[in-house]
């Protein structure tokens, strides 16, 4: 299997009449945009607007971030299952939109969407603020029951991203990755698996396999590239900072720094996909059965990511006391919840097996944020969202806030440098 | 030139007021060094200046802790001191006390830095080492030589408001908080090489030591639950309509009581959650799936428990740090005791 990913680089992005890339710029055509969104009738209003680093703009509240790509050649199409029609992806000629990416905004639980900001002390914090942002605005229709808002909201922002991605069809790529996972030949290179957990709580905290609930699956195989060709899909509406983006999965960093290493460090042996449920039972089972295709598969080490904070603790905890116990060594990258003071312990939940763990950062930590010039969405929320709290938001508009709150902050895929260390 | 100035808390003795007989006076301030503050302002040198010395007795301090701290507060605030150092304690019990508190009151009202030194067996340290910087010290006076020169050398730091580096760097006492920094390298980097590190043997340092859980042993099983008095207890946010007690969404800072002895069904003209972790349609159509009133009446009136507790207890369990949980657990399970209550029921979501 061979990914080719064909990388457009998007330096600005702008309205046009047309949506087009010319000179690494990105021109959107509103009026198609806001149609394609309001296809679904459980939608009735739509917006756009356009969001550059740099810029004194506040997106909130923010429910998922998408990577604008369009497949070339190769089976399959974007998000299979989904709203592509099924096929296995991975292989072929994908081209990528990079450095824009599509953000869908507007309030469905109510709690756990959350902000980027565009400049300021929170841009460090959020990939998003790196990159190019057309913000889709969405407000459903009265009454819409939460769950068939955020399935709405969900599909409107896959559809604009897949419209979006079309305009780099036909476009020449700057660079050209090529993702293949050729066999090792060098026997004393350990071999390496990924454990990919997937939040599968229900209630709004959902992801997508192929269009499966990822509840409904059980640990599986799935090879690198699919994870990186649109197979998994954010449904969820947990807290901004550790949730996975359909971005995020897109561009999974455990996957590619394995792949980097691959032949030369370690032997990349494959991804294994497992979910994180509520109860015991579905731990026990998911823990035991992903830990049993890791050995399975002759890994000699896994690296296991988490998805979600306190709840899932107990899954991440369970995987690697199972793997440990088959012989199985383990790393895994978690963040913390130590409290706004950073007094209290991280986790809800240990094993003494535990013990490599890399921490992506303390969510609890309280970042105060400048008023912005203009705000995409609604700032009111900001005092509702995890991570904020009752007067949190200051009259002239700025926020005093959890980084819990800002998107991507303390991601468990290993995106970004933020750790958190002991003083 | 002076570049910071800096208020030096002493007791009684070292303050030169006298020995245990002075030890009931309340704070009172003079200008200048004092003692073994004399020795510090030399060892700062010109840069910084210590403009005034708190003096408070051993025995006042510990027996008013909280008025003699806002007093010292109160008595260096016109001085606005950059810098706010307090000791050496070494092993003196209510000294290093009152070195703690203060260094405690004047960071939380003044929000300037502070930093005091004692022995690593005084009982101030694991009262005030998560708020203060302590630097250790010998046991008695006689390491006052040693002390010195460490303590000018934080002070100073924090008087040019240098960045202070971990525990293993600088020296202090570990705070035992966590701290958020950006490093070199992406998560995903450092995973990858620990995990190699851990296949081949090598020395790694893991980012996140696991702590050690407080095992809590379960209580003997209710011998005739048909005399029971059982309790309902959750982290589901169930609360009455509109949150009276403002309960947060997450990172809940309290727990609230309802009384619910004239309560057979939670309804959803009287009841919601407050709890943001989850789709709460469910919830809030019907509360007794999460907290179940109108099963635990069912099984009141068929006798198979005594009797529902009179009243339920309620907080979010949404990022809320595992320090407030087991302090709310603690004043829960001490007002459930002194009721009588001889089970619980805790449901979550």
């Amino acid at each position: 299997m061979r990914l080719e990913l064909g990388i457009i680089k998007i330096e600005d992005v702008q309205f046009g009449d047309e949506t087009i890339i010319g000179d690494g710029t990105l021109y959107v055509n509103k009026k198609e945009l806001i149609n394609l969104a309001l296809q679904d009738d459980r939608l009735a209003e739509a917006d756009v607007e356009l969001a550059r680093p740099g810029e004194e703009v506040r997106i909130i509240p923010v429910k998922d971030v998408i990577e604008p790509r369009v497949k070339v050649s190769g089976p399959g199409e974007l998000f299979p299952g989904i709203i592509g029609k099924m096929g296995t992806v991975g292989a072929g000629r994908t081209n990528v939109l990079r450095g824009a990416t599509l953000v869908t905004v507007g309030r469905i639980v109510g709690f756990q969407e959350g902000l980027i900001d565009m400049s300021g002390p929170g841009a460090q914090y959020s990939p998003f603020s790196q990159t190019n942002n057309v913000a889709l605005i969405l407000r459903p229709i009265n009454g819409l029951a939460p769950h068939a808002h955020e399935e709405a909201v969900r599909l409107a922002g896959l559809r604009a991203a897949v419209y979006l991605g079309k305009a780099g069809k036909d476009v020449a790529p700057d660079e050209v990755e090529v993702y293949e996972l050729r066999s090792v030949t060098d026997a004393s290179l350990p071999k390496i698996a990924y454990v990919h957990p997937l939040l599968s709580q229900g209630l709004l905290h959902d992801t997508y396999l192929y269009g499966v609930d990822a509840k409904k699956i059980l640990p599986t195989l799935i090879h690198p590239n699919e994870v990186m060709d649109g197979a998994i899909v954010s449904g969820n509406c947990v807290s901004a900072c550790d949730k996975h983006t359909t971005f995020h999965h897109m561009n999974n960093a455990v996957i590619k720094e394995l792949y980097r290493r691959h032949g030369k460090d370690l032997n990349f042996i494959g991804v294994i996909v497992t979910n994180l449920n509520v109860s015991l039972a579905d731990k026990e089972r998911s823990s035991d059965y992903a830990s049993k295709l890791a050995k399975l598969i002759g890994a000699d080490g896994v690296v296991v990511t988490n998805e979600g904070f306190g709840n899932p603790d107990t899954d991440l905890m369970m995987l690697c006391k199972k793997m440990e116990d088959y012989g199985i060594k383990t790393v895994l990258i978690t963040d913390e919840f130590a409290g706004r003071d950073g007094a209290s312990q991280s986790l809800a939940d240990v094993v003494p097996e535990a013990d490599a763990v890399v921490s992506v950062g303390n969510a609890n930590e309280v970042i105060t944020l400048p008023p912005m010039k203009h705000i995409i969405g609604d700032l009111k929320p900001a005092e509702v969202i995890a991570g904020g709290f009752d007067g949190c938001l200051g009259a002239d508009g700025s926020v005093k806030i959890e980084i819990q709150s800002i998107v991507g902050s303390t991601c468990q895929l290993g995106f970004g440098k933020l750790t958190a260390q002991g003083r | 030139m002076v570049k910071y100035k800096v208020v030096h808390y002493l007791n009684q003795f070292f303050g030169q007021i006298g020995g245990e007989e002075k030890a009931d006076i309340p704070p009172l301030i003079k200008e200048g060094a004092i003692g073994p503050g004399k020795a510090l302002q030399q060892a700062l040198g010109e840069e910084g200046e210590i403009v005034a010395t708190v003096i408070c007795g051993d025995g006042y301090f510990a027996d008013n802790i909280d008025v003699a701290a806002e007093k010292v507060v109160e008595l260096i605030s016109p001085y606005k001191p950059d810098v706010f150092v307090a000791g050496p304690a070494f092993n003196a019990g209510r000294y290093g006390i009152a070195c703690g508190a203060s260094c405690s009151a004047v960071r939380e009202r003044l929000g300037i830095p502070v930093i005091t030194a004692m022995y690593e067996e005084n009982p101030g340290l694991d009262l005030y080492r998560k708020r203060v910087y302590i630097i250790p010290t010998g046991d008695s006076a006689r390491y006052m030589k040693e002390a010195i020169p460490k303590m000018a050398g934080f002070v100073r730091k924090l008087g040019l408001g240098q960045e202070i580096g971990t525990p293993q760097e600088e020296g202090y006492f570990p705070q035992g908080i966590r701290v958020n920094l950006f490093v070199d390298r992406t998560a995903a980097e450092r995973a990858v090489d620990m995990l190699l590190a851990k296949l081949k043997g090598e020395p790694f340092q893991t980012e996140y030591p696991m702590p050690a859980f407080e095992l809590i042993p379960p209580s003997p099983p209710i011998e005739d639950l048909r005399s029971a008095t059982i309790a309902l207890v959750t982290s589901g946010g169930i609360v009455p309509l509109g949150n009276p007690d403002r309960i947060e969404a997450a990172s809940a800072s309290k727990f609230a009581e309802y009384n619910i002895a004239e309560v057979n069904d939670l309804t959803s003209d009287a009841y919601e959650t407050a709890h943001g972790g989850y789709d709460p349609t469910y919830a809030n159509e019907d509360a007794d799936r999460v907290l179940p009133v109108d099963a635990m009446r069912t099984l009141e009136k068929e006798g198979i428990i005594g009797k529902l507790h009179d009243f339920y207890y309620v907080t979010v369990g949404n990022a809320t740090s595992v320090a407030s949980c087991e302090r709310f657990g603690k004043e829960i399970a001490k007002k459930l005791k002194a009721a009588g209550v001889n089970g619980v029921i805790l449901t979550s979501t």
